[in-house]
C-alpha cells in the first residue's frame, strides 16, 4: 500500500520547548490512523504543521509520494487535506448548504440548488443523512459535526483530520460517527484521528502512532495491541483506568438546592424546579447531554448567573444573595467549563493565575502589597503537584500552555483551595489518560477528606467512574437521582433522553 | 550556540519611530526640502541648548501625564478619550486654588495637586459609573464629558477668573503661585516653561508602575482588563475596578491639566480643547501602555512638538511635517503586529544560521 501522507523527521521548536522532535508519521491510503499522545505531547503541533498553520523547523512532508511545502491552510486544502476542528466553524443562522459553500460560492450569482444537490448526493454516499436546507442552529451538535465533514468532502478532501471529534458528542452520536468514519474509508478516503480515548482508537482505527513529549514512541497495529499497552506507551508507565475508591460515607449536607429556577441566555427557563443535595464525603455526578441546563445550574450555584427563584445553600448559609467573592470565601471551588474564557487570564503568567482567587489574602499579600516570593512558591507547588508543563515554568503566559496543561493548572489551583464544595465541570476535558487518572484520584481524595464534590461531565465513563450518586438532567429538569452501584449506562443513557427509568425507588428524599 | 532574540514592545516601538522618521523624510523630500536639514533643525529646535531642552521637558511633562492616564485606563480594558476634559477640569481646579488659596508654599503645592487630582478624578469617575451601572460605553461618555468640561470653562472663567482686558481668558496667576521655580528655570538656562510638573510626572510614573506591578489593586485592574470573564469568575469585583480605573486615569489627566495651566501656561482660555488630551493616546500607544515606555514616548513626542517651530523658522519645511511624522508613527505603532512578524522572522533566520554554525 502506498503512503498518502508522510511527515518525515519533523522538528518544531517554540521558545523553551521542543514540541516536535524528529517525529515521523506515515499514513497509508484508505486507513484510519490514530495519533495518540499525552497533553502537550505535540499532536496538535504536528497536525497544525500538516494543515499549514505552523511551519516545521526541519523535516519533510510528502503527499502521495511528492514532497510539498504547505504554507497555509489553502495549500493544504488544495492538496486534498481537510480538517474537522474541535470547535465547529459554522454560521449559526445559515443553512447547511450555505455553510458548506461559504468561500466556494463560485461566480457572482449564488447557485444554491446545484450545490444542495451535490451535498445531498455526498450525504447519501457516505451515510450522513443531512438535509441541505436545514438551519445550523436547528440541528444537533452531532449533525453540525457532519456538516463540517461534508464541508471537507465538498472540497474534495481525500485526507481528513479529525481533532478530538467525540468530545462534544453523546454516546449514540459517537457510535454513529464511528460508522461514518468507516464509510469514509470504504469510499477510499484516509483519516487521521487525534484522540485521547483508547476505546475509540480500538473501535475504529487501523494503526496508531504514539508520541510522548514531542518524540515518536512507536507505530502499532491497533488490532493486536491492548489498550493497556497503548496507554503505557503513551504515558511511559502503567495506567489504571478504574479509580480505586472506598464506598462513600456521606455526612452533613454541604450543597442544598431547593426549587431552583434559572433563566438561560434566551431568557427562558434553563433550569426548572431543580432540587438536589450534595453531602460532605460524596461525589454527585450530573449526567446529561450538553445543553440541558448544566451550564445554567453551575453558573447559578457559583454566582455567575442570577437565579429566577428558589434557593441555594452552602454549609447551611443561603448564598442566593451573596456575590462570587463571598461564595468563594464560604468554601466554593469551581473548575469552570470554559477554561479559555473563565478559567485563566491568558496574558498573565501562570504564577499570577494560580493566585487569582487568593491574591488579596494572607499570605499572598499584606496591606495591599503582593508577596511575590510566596506567590511564586505557591504556583511552583501547584505546577509540581499537578505536572503542569510549560516552556518557561511559572513565568510562562497561560495562553502559551497547551490545553491540557491549562486544564491541569486550573484543577490544581481549585484543589489547592481545599474547598468544602468543589464544582468540577468537565474536569478532565482534553486530558490524556495519565492526567485523567491523576485528577480522578485527587477528586476522590478530596471526597475522602470530607468535602463535597459536584461533578458535571458529558462523558458517562467519567460519571460512572467517580460518582457515588448520579443526578440525571434533561431539558433543565432533574429526571432522577440514582446510586451508581445500582444502575447502569443503558438506564442512565435512557434517562438522559428524558425517560424516567423506575426500577427500585432510590430517589434521595429531599 | 543559541541566539535568543525576541521582539518586544521596545523593538517594535523603535521600529515605528524609525519608519515614521523615514516617512517624514520622504514627505520633506517630496515638497522639495532637504530632509537632512529639516531633521537637523527639528532636533536642534528641541535639544540645541539647555534652555531648549528645558522647554522640551516642559512640553513632554503634560504629554507624559496624559499618556499615563490613557495607558492606565487601557490596562483595565478601558479607552479614555476624555483626557482633554479631565485636563480642563483639573486645570480649572488648580487655577482656582492658585487664585484664591493663600498658604505657605509647601502646603500650597499639596493643595494644588490635590485639587487637580480630585477635579480630574471626578471627571473620570462619571464615565466609570455610567459604564459600571448602565453599561454606557466609556468612549461615548468620555467624549461627552469633554464637551461638558469645554462649555463649563466658558462659564467659570468669565464668572470667577475674569482677566483685566480679555473676556476670553482668565487672568494670569501670580508667578509665585505657579509651578515654576526660579532655581529650575535658572538650571535650564532661563527656560520659561520648565516647571515642577516634571517631578510630579516622575513621581506619578513610579507610583503607577508600583500600583500595577506590586499591589493587589494593580493585580485586580490588570485581571479585569485582560479577561473580565475570568476576573468575574475569580470573584474580583469588575464594576468596582472599572470605576477605580477611570477615577485614577481621570486624576492623572487632571494633574496634566494642572501642569499645563499653572506650569507651562499661566492662564486658561475659553473655547480651546487641549489637544494634548488626544496626543496622550499616541503617547500611550507608542509607550505600549507601560509607565516607563510612556515616559520615553512622551519625551519623544514632546521633542517633536517643541522642535517643529524652530524647524519652520530655519527651513522652508512647514511645522505640519512634524505632525505628519507623529501621525505616521501612530499608524506604524497601530500596525505593530506586522513589525512583530517581521522581527520574529528575522529572529528565525538568525537562529537557523547560528544553529548551523553551532553544528559544525
Amino acid at each position: 500500500m502506498s503512503h498518502v501522507i508522510e511527515m518525515l523527521n519533523i522538528r518544531k521548536e517554540f521558545p523553551g520547548i521542543v514540541a516536535n522532535d524528529d517525529i515521523t508519521l506515515q499514513v497509508e491510503q484508505g486507513e484510519i490512523h490514530a495519533i495518540l499522545g499525552e497533553n502537550g505531547a505535540g499532536k496538535s503541533t504536528l497536525m497544525s504543521i500538516l494543515f499549514g498553520l505552523y511551519r516545521a523547523d526541519r523535516g519533510t512532508i510528502k503527499v502521495r509520494g511528492k514532497e510539498v511545502h504547505i504554507a497555509n491552510p489553502n495549500n493544504a486544502s488544495a492538496l486534498g487535506i481537510g480538517m474537522v476542528h474541535q470547535h465547529f466553524q459554522l454560521v449559526q443562522n445559515f443553512t447547511v448548504t450555505e455553510n458548506i459553500i461559504l468561500g466556494r460560492e463560485g461566480g457572482f450569482i449564488l447557485d444554491r440548488r446545484t450545490a444542495a444537490k451535490r451535498i445531498k448526493a455526498l450525504s447519501e454516499q457516505y451515510g450522513l443523512s443531512i438535509d441541505p436546507y436545514s438551519i445550523i442552529s436547528d440541528i444537533t451538535v452531532g449533525m453540525q459535526q457532519r456538516v463540517e465533514i461534508l464541508k471537507m468532502l465538498y472540497r474534495d478532501a481525500e485526507i481528513l483530520i479529525f481533532d478530538e471529534p467525540t468530545a462534544v458528542l453523546t454516546p449514540q452520536e459517537i457510535d454513529e460517527l464511528m460508522q461514518i468514519m468507516r464509510n469514509l474509508v470504504k469510499e477510499g478516503k484516509s483519516i487521521i484521528l487525534i484522540t485521547h480515548k483508547l476505546d475509540e482508537i480500538k473501535a475504529v482505527a487501523d494503526r496508531c502512532t504514539i508520541i510522548r513529549r514531542g518524540k515518536f514512541v512507536d507505530l502499532v497495529d491497533v488490532a493486536t495491541t491492548s489498550q493497556a499497552k497503548m496507554a503505557a506507551m503513551m504515558v511511559g508507565r502503567q495506567v489504571n483506568f478504574k479509580v480505586k475508591k472506598k464506598p462513600a460515607e456521606p455526612k452533613e449536607p454541604v450543597l442544598f438546592i431547593k426549587d431552583l429556577n434559572v433563566l438561560n441566555n434566551k431568557k427562558v427557563l434553563g433550569v426548572k424546579d431543580f432540587s438536589l443535595e450534595v453531602r460532605s464525603g460524596e461525589i454527585v455526578g450530573i449526567a446529561g447531554v450538553d445543553g440541558n441546563g448544566q451550564t445554567e445550574l453551575v453558573e447559578a450555584i457559583t454566582g455567575l448567573r442570577s437565579i429566577a427563584s428558589g434557593s441555594v445553600q452552602i454549609n447551611g448559609t443561603d448564598i442566593t444573595e451573596k456575590d462570587i467573592k463571598e461564595r468563594n470565601e464560604i468554601g466554593l471551588g469551581h473548575i469552570p467549563e470554559d477554561r479559555q474564557k473563565r478559567g485563566l487570564v491568558m496574558q498573565f503568567p501562570i504564577r499570577d493565575n494560580m493566585v487569582i482567587k487568593e491574591y488579596y489574602r494572607k499570605p499572598f499579600s499584606k496591606n495591599g502589597l503582593l508577596k511575590e516570593e510566596v506567590i511564586r512558591k505557591h504556583a511552583q507547588d501547584i505546577c509540581d503537584a499537578f505536572d503542569v508543563r510549560s516552556g518557561e515554568g511559572i513565568e510562562s503566559a497561560a495562553g502559551k500552555l497547551s490545553g491540557g496543561n491549562q486544564q491541569k493548572a486550573i484543577v490544581g489551583r481549585e484543589m489547592m483551595l481545599e474547598p468544602n464544595l468543589l464544582i468540577a465541570v468537565q474536569p478532565t476535558r482534553g486530558l490524556d489518560v495519565g492526567a485523567i487518572e491523576y485528577i480522578h484520584k485527587r477528586l476522590v481524595e478530596h471526597r475522602d477528606k470530607g468535602h463535597a464534590v459536584l461533578l458535571v461531565s458529558f462523558e458517562l465513563d467519567e460519571i460512572f467512574n467517580l460518582s457515588d450518586r448520579i443526578a440525571v438532567m434533561n431539558s433543565g429538569r432533574l429526571i432522577d437521582t440514582v446510586f451508581t452501584n445500582e444502575t447502569n449506562e443503558q438506564d442512565v443513557g435512557l434517562m438522559m433522553t428524558g425517560v424516567k427509568v423506575r426500577g427500585v425507588d432510590h430517589e434521595s428524599t429531599i | 550556540m543559541k541566539v535568543r532574540f525576541k521582539s518586544n514592545s521596545f523593538v517594535i516601538a523603535l521600529s515605528a519611530v524609525v519608519l515614521g522618521l523615514i516617512a517624514g523624510g520622504i514627505f520633506m523630500a517630496m515638497i522639495g526640502s532637504d530632509p537632512f536639514e529639516g531633521f537637523l533643525y527639528l532636533f536642534k529646535g528641541g535639544l540645541m541648548n539647555i534652555e531648549r531642552i528645558g522647554n522640551t521637558i516642559a512640553t513632554a511633562t503634560t504629554l507624559i501625564l496624559v499618556g499615563l492616564s490613557v495607558s492606565f485606563a487601557f490596562k483595565t480594558g478601558l479607552f479614555n478619550i476624555g483626557a482633554s476634559g479631565q485636563m480642563l477640569i483639573g486645570g480649572l481646579c488648580a487655577t482656582l486654588v492658585a487664585h484664591f488659596v493663600n498658604i505657605p508654599r509647601p502646603l500650597y503645592l499639596v493643595v494644588l495637586i490635590a485639587a487637580a487630582l480630585v477635579g480630574g478624578a471626578i471627571w473620570g469617575i462619571i464615565p466609570g459609573l455610567l459604564k459600571a451601572k448602565f453599561n454606557v460605553h466609556e468612549v461615548v461618555a468620555t467624549i461627552m464629558m469633554n464637551w461638558i468640561a469645554y462649555w463649563s470653562i466658558f462659564y467659570f472663567v468669565p464668572a470667577f477668573l475674569k482677566g483685566p482686558f480679555l473676556e476670553t481668558e482668565s487672568k494670569s496667576i501670580l508667578l509665585e503661585k505657579s509651578l515654576r521655580a526660579a532655581w529650575l528655570n535658572k538650571l535650564f538656562g532661563g527656560s520659561q516653561y520648565i516647571n515642577l510638573g516634571i517631578f510630579v510626572a516622575i513621581v506619578a510614573i513610579i507610583l503607577i508602575k508600583f500600583i500595577l506591578d506590586k499591589t493587589t489593586l494593580g493585580f485586580e485592574l490588570k485581571a479585569v482588563g485582560s479577561n473580565r470573564y475570568c476576573a468575574e469568575y475569580a470573584g474580583i469585583r469588575v464594576n468596582r475596578n472599572v470605576i477605580i480605573s477611570m477615577m485614577i486615569a481621570g486624576g492623572l489627566a487632571g494633574l496634566a491639566g494642572m501642569v499645563f495651566y499653572t506650569g507651562y501656561a499661566s492662564n486658561m482660555q475659553i473655547g480651546v480643547m487641549p489637544s494634548m488630551g488626544f496626543d496622550g493616546i499616541a503617547v500611550a500607544l507608542l509607550g505600549a501602555s507601560n509607565p516607563i515606555g510612556v515616559f520615553f514616548s512622551g519625551f519623544f513626542f514632546g521633542l517633536l512638538q517643541s522642535g517643529k517651530g524652530f524647524m519652520n523658522a530655519m527651513t522652508d519645511v512647514p511645522p505640519e511635517i512634524a505632525d505628519t511624522i507623529i501621525a505616521t508613527i501612530i499608524y506604524f505603532t497601530a500596525t505593530s503586529v506586522l513589525f512583530k512578524r517581521f522581527w520574529d522572522w528575522v529572529a528565525r533566520l538568525l537562529s537557523v544560521k547560528f544553529d548551523k554554525k553551532g553544528g559544525n
